[in-house]
């Protein structure tokens, strides 16, 4: 009768703790490619997130850079462990696109999680690079930037140039350059990104294609564009630049940063999420510019993004998917978009958001011109934006080829004929992989 | 008499070696099978859906030709690395077993850099030679050297090759050290006495009988230079300018590690396999023929 006894206490304690279980809240887990300052502000979205509502709870995890945590979500798959939420940088767009059934659109979540969702409310430009041709939207839009010009109001000054002159022309910036020179700077013009400044989104401002089929778009059978007369004459033009030590090369990513930050280059073409550590760091008078253009083309159109989005990750169970979709209607609130507009010097995703973000354009001035840079016409087949597989190889392709051009071993259309034809190669053999 | 022991039945010399050829047959011959087996798909990164394309992926690595360049930069620099490693490692030896006082220090202390791991050493190598803040660059440029390995080639493999190396130089230097002490001092001394001068003696009875050690430490460089330099190359060059500084070995984790072009890198492990192979054999024909034991 005793032994009865405690089997029943057993029991009963057991049923009480499977019961608290079936109550504990759902995790979700979100991969994502965050460190330092901007990991803090994801961190803080997360907690907010998870103090909202207590039936899910978000567990952010690091995976390193975009490419790792990419690489790091694909193997996680492979091996079925694959997080919830997976934060993969524009360049592997495509290739979660053409991967059906390791992800899960994100309309279709939102679909069946029956929370209101409207697609419409985010910015066309920031929308186009996620939807399908017809207009679903198979990712959430996280965190987009978009190129601008970088000024050094002092050394403009130094170099006997009037700070608000026009630079809407790359040949008013050849000017500028000239005048640097004679007056002795030794860093004219430096750029972060050379790719997707100097060659993605130069072919976009101007409306001329990057690639084929709508820039990707429209199929995988795309080749690349590179080797056009307005691209190489740009690129031709910086490597004589370079020569002439009016143009210096820092690096494929963002080196170019910290001397402009330390105040030796007078320009700086980088992303306008560059704001935080140039508002941060530079000890002079910087402004603002939108990118350069040249006269007499189609341009400017409109620039396009980068930055990255969420992917759902396909082989979850519906209460799982319950729990992205809570999240995604977190973070698509015009309150929280602004904030993190405002913290990191992303731009708001949505309309709404652009329009609370208002007033702290208009206390600093200039960090709206990406903005309005980006939202400047409706995009073209040209302006959407980039979609093309084995994109993070090509661009260590052009960057090598670009690199070429700056030291002067290959001509610019030498340089872009071969990046054009290395790339192919690669653009078919992702086809064919993914047929 | 018989010199060998024979055991009787099968069960006894099956289960003595068995650990051996588990540990075989778990961490060589199963993925060696797998990277044979992979390198005739072509799969999607994902590894939702594959096809068999025979021998494709091999036609297409040697239709490319920065794929071909990258077996010349994988010779220039693992021959590099292991003549610089072994030939610095055999004279700083040379000397610390002449050393009478301190030899213990010195010795320590050569075998430190042994002990930082690659992608440290990479780090530290990378900083001092950085284009803005590194310290010998702006040496450099103070004696109008303008250094930048990111965009000259030829500085960038100097600059692998010298981080490669000076991690290696403690492991070969430690072996070489070893080998010299064991070496009967009554040899050199009957030579000294004959009138053999230093040069003399190292190069007709030291350096003979540090062969063995000598062919051991080769064998064991050029896998290294093939193999373990990977980290100290991704950190300081990522294989660039235009590939310059693309080992075998660095292809293949970039293809198939950024790129997820899993096909084309299981090919690419194929390939570097029988490389190998066929390097270690040479090794082991000719070059052991002159080896004294």
């Amino acid at each position: 009768m005793k032994s009865l006894k405690k089997l029943f206490f057993v029991f009963s304690i057991f049923a009480l703790f499977s019961h608290a279980n079936a109550e504990a809240k759902t995790t979700i887990n979100w991969w994502h490619a965050f460190g330092g300052r901007l990991g803090e502000l994801l961190d803080v979205q997360v907690k907010d997130f998870n103090a909202s509502q207590d039936k899910y709870e978000v567990v952010h995890t690091r995976k390193g850079n975009y490419s790792e945590t990419l690489n790091a979500g694909i193997a996680a798959f492979r091996a079925k462990q694959q997080p919830h939420i997976l934060m993969v940088f524009e360049v592997g767009t495509a290739s979660m696109m053409a991967a059906k059934g390791a992800t899960k659109p994100i309309y279709e979540v939102m679909n069946e999680s029956g929370l209101k969702f409207n697609q419409n409310a985010f910015i066309p430009p920031v929308k186009g690079y996620y939807t399908t041709t017809d207009g679903q939207m198979l990712s959430l839009p996280y965190n987009a930037s978009t190129p601008v010009l970088w000024v050094n109001k002092d050394l403009m000054k130094k170099a006997g140039l009037k700070p608000n002159m026009s630079l809407k022309h790359w040949g008013d910036v050849g000017k500028a350059l000239d005048a640097a020179k004679a007056a002795g700077i030794s860093c004219g013009l430096t750029t972060a990104w050379q790719s997707w400044i100097h060659l993605e989104n130069f072919s976009a401002y101007h409306d001329i294609p990057f690639a084929t089929k709508g820039n990707g778009f429209k199929g995988l059978d795309t080749e690349l564009k590179i080797n056009g007369p307005l691209q190489v004459a740009h690129l031709g033009l910086m490597g004589k630049w370079a020569k002439e030590g009016k143009f210096f090369y820092a690096g494929r990513r963002n080196e170019g940063g910290a001397n402009f930050r330390a105040g030796e280059c007078m320009f700086f073409t980088e992303s306008s999420a560059g704001y935080a550590g140039i508002k941060k760091e530079a000890k002079f008078d910087f402004g603002i510019r939108s990118l350069p253009y040249y006269e007499g083309t189609k341009g400017p159109q409109n620039t396009i993004i980068g930055g990255a989005s969420l992917w759902a990750m396909g082989g979850h169970s519906a209460e799982e998917y319950n729990g992205v979709a809570a999240l995604v209607n977190f973070l698509s609130q015009t309150k929280v978009q602004s904030q993190w507009a405002q913290d990191t010097g992303y731009l708001p995703t949505t309309t709404k958001a652009f329009k609370a973000t208002g007033s702290f354009y208009k206390k600093n001035p200039g960090t709206d011109i990406a903005g309005k840079q980006m939202l400047a016409n409706a995009t073209t087949d040209n302006s959407k934006g980039l979609r093309l597989g084995s994109f993070d190889q090509i661009r260590k392709i052009i960057d090598e080829e670009l690199e070429s051009i700056w030291t002067g071993k290959k001509n610019a259309q030498v340089a872009m004929n071969s990046a054009t034809k290395r790339g192919n190669v690669l653009l078919r053999r992702f086809e064919r992989a993914n047929k | 008499m018989k010199n060998n022991v024979i055991f009787k039945g099968w069960w006894l010399p099956l289960l003595l070696v068995a650990p051996q050829l588990i540990i075989s047959a778990i961490f060589f011959f199963y993925p060696s099978g797998q990277a044979i087996w992979n390198s005739l798909f072509l799969p999607d990164p994902f590894g939702l859906k594959t096809e068999y394309v025979g021998l494709d992926n091999f036609t297409f690595l040697l239709s490319d030709s920065y794929y071909r360049a990258s077996f010349l930069t994988t010779a220039i620099f693992s021959i590099s690395v292991s003549v610089f490693s072994m030939g610095l490692g055999l004279y700083l030896a040379v000397l610390a077993d002449r050393l009478i006082k301190g030899a213990g220090v010195y010795q320590t202390l050569l075998i430190w850099p042994y002990a930082v791991a690659p992608a440290i050493a990479g780090i530290l190598w990378m900083f001092m030679f950085n284009g803005r803040i590194g310290l010998i660059s702006w040496y450099l440029g103070l004696l109008g050297y303008d250094w930048n390995h990111a965009l000259n080639s030829g500085e960038a493999m100097s600059l692998v090759v010298v981080a490669s190396t000076w991690g290696r130089v403690s492991y070969n230097f430690l072996f070489f050290l070893a080998g010299l002490q064991a070496i009967p001092k009554s040899i050199i001394e009957a030579a000294a006495i004959d009138g053999a001068n230093f040069w003399k003696r190292f190069r007709s009875i030291i350096f003979p009988l540090l062969s063995p050690i000598s062919f051991f430490l080769l064998v064991v460089n050029i896998v290294y230079s093939f193999f373990e330099t990977f980290g100290v190359i991704d950190i300081i060059t990522a294989g660039g300018p235009e590939q310059s500084t693309t080992t075998l070995v660095y292809k293949i984790y970039a293809d198939g590690f950024i790129g997820q072009d899993l096909g084309s890198s299981a090919a690419q492990s194929v390939i570097l396999l029988v490389l190998v192979g066929l390097l270690t054999v040479f090794q082991f024909k000719y070059i052991e023929r002159k080896v004294h034991y």
